[in-house]
Order: structure tokens, then sequence, then C-alpha cells
């Protein structure tokens, strides 16, 4: 869930090139899960390639944690903003750009443009601020239906997604079977573990507890939790990574090459963790990051069928791919197999991939040849069914 | 690990898959087990619009499913099909695989488990071209045993009489046999003169 820096292997000759962000307005109230609605939206959101005159090619990308829209490609005036997701989208990648009409969407609760905490509240004429609703991934998909609907994709070729990301393109499959062929979950689990949650709310803590919070209303009084907002980065980026590849990456090894007996930072895993969160902080709203948290604690499936997952994935009529990582401790492979026991027992056109990548939880934003070639083998057959 | 080498991409014009193929009725729901590309699932995708799965544990085989429009899950046979629920399948096959299991006895009643049928195929050792072989001091080498012994996964080979005596043994009831060598079918003194065998059985 860390947003890869500029993928060297990449070169910029197979990248979207620039891109532009759009924002599709909806004037339809949004029931959510919390009870609350919202009378209207935005969404903002990024296209990739031509929709075929069919309009079967339509590949939707849900982003995960801190991500947003900008799924691949870079803006003009910003070259050195490419997308989350560019080693995986553009042409001759594995969602290949030449083929596909690809979509990033940045969701509601988010701090990239869609209606969130930092948009005006009609009601009141103020920014929502800590007033804004706990949305949940079931009100993503619901709200990312209306830009389906707004572009005219009755039904997608595609609907894919990381981690969090692999939550929408999961409640995609129940919530809108019809309107997807396939279903591309990576990295994903059917509910967060006792120990996920536990992570959350320390970071939630950490956002909450600072004294520049004010219940949310911070930007009001002109503040930000910004230290709060940085511990919780630097709980998150501990998990997304694995024992061995921090071991790899940063070992014992110190900034100076001694101890100081000093609380600064000595070792250079403290300076990592630091300069992530500070970046994060700096770009990153704590609304947001409190709700999108929520959302993944809350995800559950089978919660409504007796904690029966095969239940919950009945309707789910998309042929599904689940990748799972290896070394992935926070969203391990055996919580990916729960979701392929349960499509089995459906007997839904499901594969299952286990990729053996040392990165921990991050690997599936990174370059793995054995990732993206299964990846771009799977959607080599999804462009045979839906090419004309 | 599917020793034969295909006749075409698509299975077809083996003998081996035509005999299995004959038993599977239209639209059953089938699990291949050590699918490798997924030749033979594809093949009776094609021939009897099977529905259902193939397992395999190697990487490239689990790419080379995806690319043959084959179901697969990544998985390693060894440690069960606890993946898979009792009796969620018509038939499961274990094609050319048996041999190289490390368990044997696990993953027979492991197939009875979650097939309502088993479908096995393996080099018969008690072919007389291997009895010559080993009669002249050497282990076989053929098309089906193409593997020198210090590099080959086939570490519980058995004859015709071998696998029938084990089955016995075990409660597992033989419902049906193929034995080909080549692409004949051998009906008679198939343990000397059948090079491969292919079971269905039941519990």
């Amino acid at each position: 869930m860390s947003t890869p820096s500029t993928s060297s292997a990449i070169s910029a000759a197979a990248s979207v090139g620039a891109v532009t962000p759009q924002t599709a307005r909806f004037d339809v109230p949004l029931p959510l899960r919390c009870g609350r609605e919202l009378d209207g939206f935005e969404l903002v959101y990024e296209t990739y390639g031509t929709l075929n005159a069919e309009r079967s090619n339509a590949v939707l990308i849900c982003h995960a944690l801190n991500a947003s829209h900008h799924v691949a490609g870079h803006y003009a005036d910003e070259p050195g903003n490419t997308g989350w997701w560019e080693n995986m989208i553009g042409p001759g990648k594995p969602v290949d750009t030449r083929r596909f009409f690809v979509i990033g969407v940045n969701n509601i609760g988010g701090c990239h443009g869609s209606t969130g905490p930092l948009s005006i509240n009609p009601q009141s004429g103020r920014a929502w601020g800590g007033d804004f609703p706990l949305v949940t991934v079931e009100d993503w998909v619901d709200a990312q239906q209306h830009l389906a609907n707004h572009l005219g994709i009755t039904r997608f070729a595609a609907v894919m997604g990381g981690s969090l990301g692999a939550m929408q393109a999961l409640a995609w499959a129940t919530r809108y079977p019809e309107r997807l062929r396939h279903s591309v979950i990576i990295a994903c689990t059917p509910s967060l573990s006792a120990q996920n949650i536990a992570f959350n709310e320390v970071a939630r803590q950490a956002i909450i507890t600072d004294p520049d919070f004010n219940d949310g209303n911070y930007r009001e009084k002109g503040t930000a939790p910004k230290r709060g907002l940085r511990v919780a980065r630097m709980v998150g980026h501990i998990t997304y990574l694995s024992d061995d590849e921090m071991a790899h990456k940063f070992g014992r090894q110190l900034k100076n090459g001694r101890v100081g007996y000093t609380f600064d930072t000595e070792f250079q895993i403290e300076s990592y963790l630091r300069h992530q969160g500070n970046k994060f902080a700096d770009y990153f709203d704590a609304n947001t990051y409190l709700r999108i948290t929520r959302a993944l604690d809350y995800f559950d499936p089978a919660l409504e069928h007796g904690g029966n997952l095969a239940a919950a994935l009945k309707p789910v009529q998309a042929g599904v791919l689940v990748v799972s990582f290896s070394t992935d401790w926070r969203f391990s492979p055996e919580r990916s197999h729960e979701i392929v026991h349960a499509l089995l027992k459906n007997r839904a056109r499901v594969s299952y991939a286990e990729i053996d990548a040392p990165h921990g939880h991050d690997a599936f934003l990174l370059d793995d040849p054995r990732y993206h070639g299964l990846i771009g083998a799977y959607f080599e057959r999804i462009h045979a069914e839906v090419a004309p | 690990m599917n020793a034969i080498s295909a006749i075409k991409a698509d299975g077809t014009g083996r003998p081996d898959f035509d005999a299995i193929a004959a038993w599977i009725p239209r639209g059953a729901h089938v699990l291949d087990l050590g699918c490798g590309d997924g030749t033979l699932l594809r093949f009776l995708q094609e021939q009897r619009a099977v529905t259902g799965y193939g397992v395999d544990i190697n990487d490239g085989n689990v790419l080379a499913c995806v690319r043959n429009g084959v179901q697969v899950i990544q998985s390693d046979l060894e440690r069960g099909l606890s993946d898979f629920d009792d009796h969620s399948f018509d038939f499961v096959l274990l094609s050319q695989t048996l041999q190289a299991m490390r368990n044997t006895e696990h993953i027979v009643r492991e197939m009875l488990r979650v097939g309502r049928a088993g479908i096995v195929t393996f080099p018969n050792f008690g072919y007389w071209k291997n009895r010559l072989r080993v009669l002249g001091g050497r282990m076989p080498l053929s098309k089906n045993l193409p593997y020198a012994w210090f590099d080959t996964p086939n570490i519980h080979l058995c004859t015709i009489r071998d696998f029938e005596d084990f089955c016995a043994g075990r409660g597992i009831r033989i419902t049906g046999r193929t034995v080909l060598t080549g692409s004949e079918p051998v009906t008679h003194r198939a343990n000397l003169f059948g090079e491969l065998a292919i079971y269905q059985f039941t519990t």
C-alpha cells in the first residue's frame, strides 16, 4: 500500500503518458450502510485506453488505503507524479491499455477530489470534516456503479484491485454479479483478523488522540493532526513489509555508523518509517484515513450469512482470479484460500495462484515477473473473450 | 508431471485422453490433480463439456493453465485436498502423477473423499520391455518412463498387479480398466503386454 516511486524498469514509452482526471457529479441520493445518506456526490476518475464500440473492454481498478484514481500515467505539469499501478497498467503491460479501457476512481470519503471529509456539506455550507459519514466497501462499490452507468458500461470486462481494492472487486462480484465478467482479487482477505484490526486501532488512536485532531474538525481550526497521521502511517508500513524484506532492506544498519544514545533516528529503519510518515502526513487527510481503516475493519461479507462465506459468495457469476503472496503476513495466503474455498464450494469459476515473493503485502504493487506474467495471461484470456 | 509428450497441443490424438473421456459423461464436474499445463482438462472441456479445476504446484504450470483457459488452483497435492469438500466432484483424475506422489495411499483416499470416482493413469512397470531392461541390468527408459534413474520424479512405480492388490487391500473397488500399448488397447495378459494403465475406481 505504499505508493511505489517511478519504476525504473518501465520505460516512458510503455506508459499511458500524460493523463487528466475528470469529475462526474451524481445528483442522486446514495444510501450508506451506516444508515446515513449522501444527497449527491462527486467521483474523480481517470481513464486510459479506448472504450470499444461494444463497450465490452472496460476494466475498473479499485484503489487501496492511500491511493487514488491516479492509477497510471503522469500529469503534464507533474511529470514525476506517476500513477500508483504504473507497472501494471499501460501499453504492453499486464493490463494492456491498447486492448482495454481502464478506469481509476477515487472513492467517496477519500481526499483526492471525490466527495469526502474535505468537501462542502451542502446542508451546512461548511466542509464536512469529522461529520462525514463512515463509509464501507459496499458503499464505494455502489458509488462506482453510478460511474459505470455514467460511462455507459453495463458490464466490465474485469474489476480488479489489490488489498482493500480487492475487497471492492469481490464486493462487485456479489452486489452486481451480472455487471462484470471477471473479478481479479489480489492480496485480499474475506475479513480482517483481530491482529489486523488491532493495527488499525493503533493508527486511529494515534490520530484521534493528537491534540490537533479537534474531533475531526481540525481544518476549521487551522490545524491538522499530522503527528498522529505520521505515527499511523509508520504502523501501517510495518505491516506492509515482511520481516525478511525489512531485514534485507535495513537490517540493523545505523545512519551514522554507531549508536548515539539518543532518541533521534539512529537506525535506518527509523529513518525510513519517519520519512514515509512525514511524506504521508503532508498529502493525506486524517479523516479519510480513519474512515478507510474502518471500512477495512467492517468488511466481512460472511457476517450477514451467519459466517458462511460460501453463502455470501453465492451470487458470484464472474470468473475470479485470486492471487496471494507467500510472505504477506497482513493478508496471508491462508486468508485468500478462504475465498477460494468458498468459491470452489459454489462451483464458481475460480483460479488461484500463490506467488512466492519476499516482499510481504506490498508485493502486489511491485514488479515480479511471475505475478505480472500471470495477470497478463489472465487478461489475454479476457481479451479473447470480449474482443469483437 | 505429464510424462507423455502431447501429440497435439489440444490433447486430441492421445489414446489415454480418449480412454479417460470415454468414461466421463458430458457436463461432469472434474478435478484434475497434477494437471500440468491443463491439456487434459481443456481436452475434456472441449470433448465432454466438463466443468472443474486443475491442481498443480508449479508456477509455470499454473501460468500455462491460465493461458490454456483452464481454471487452476495452485496447491501442493502432498498436503492433501483440504480446499475441496467431500464428494464435491464427479471424477477426480490423477494422470501420470500417482507414481510421483510421496504418500500414495493418502492421495488415493483423498481422491475418493472429494470425488464420487477416481481415475488414475500410470506407466505399467510390468510391461515386458521394462522387464527386459531390468533383466538386462538397466532401469527402464521409454516414452512412458522417460527419466534417468538419478533424475526422476517417479518414486512409486508399480505394476498392474501391484495396483490391483493395493486397491483390493483397501476396499477400493475398480470399476473400469483400460490398458494401452501405444494407441492399441491390450486385453490379453495386460501386466506383461500393457504399457500404460488407466483405472477407474470408487469406494
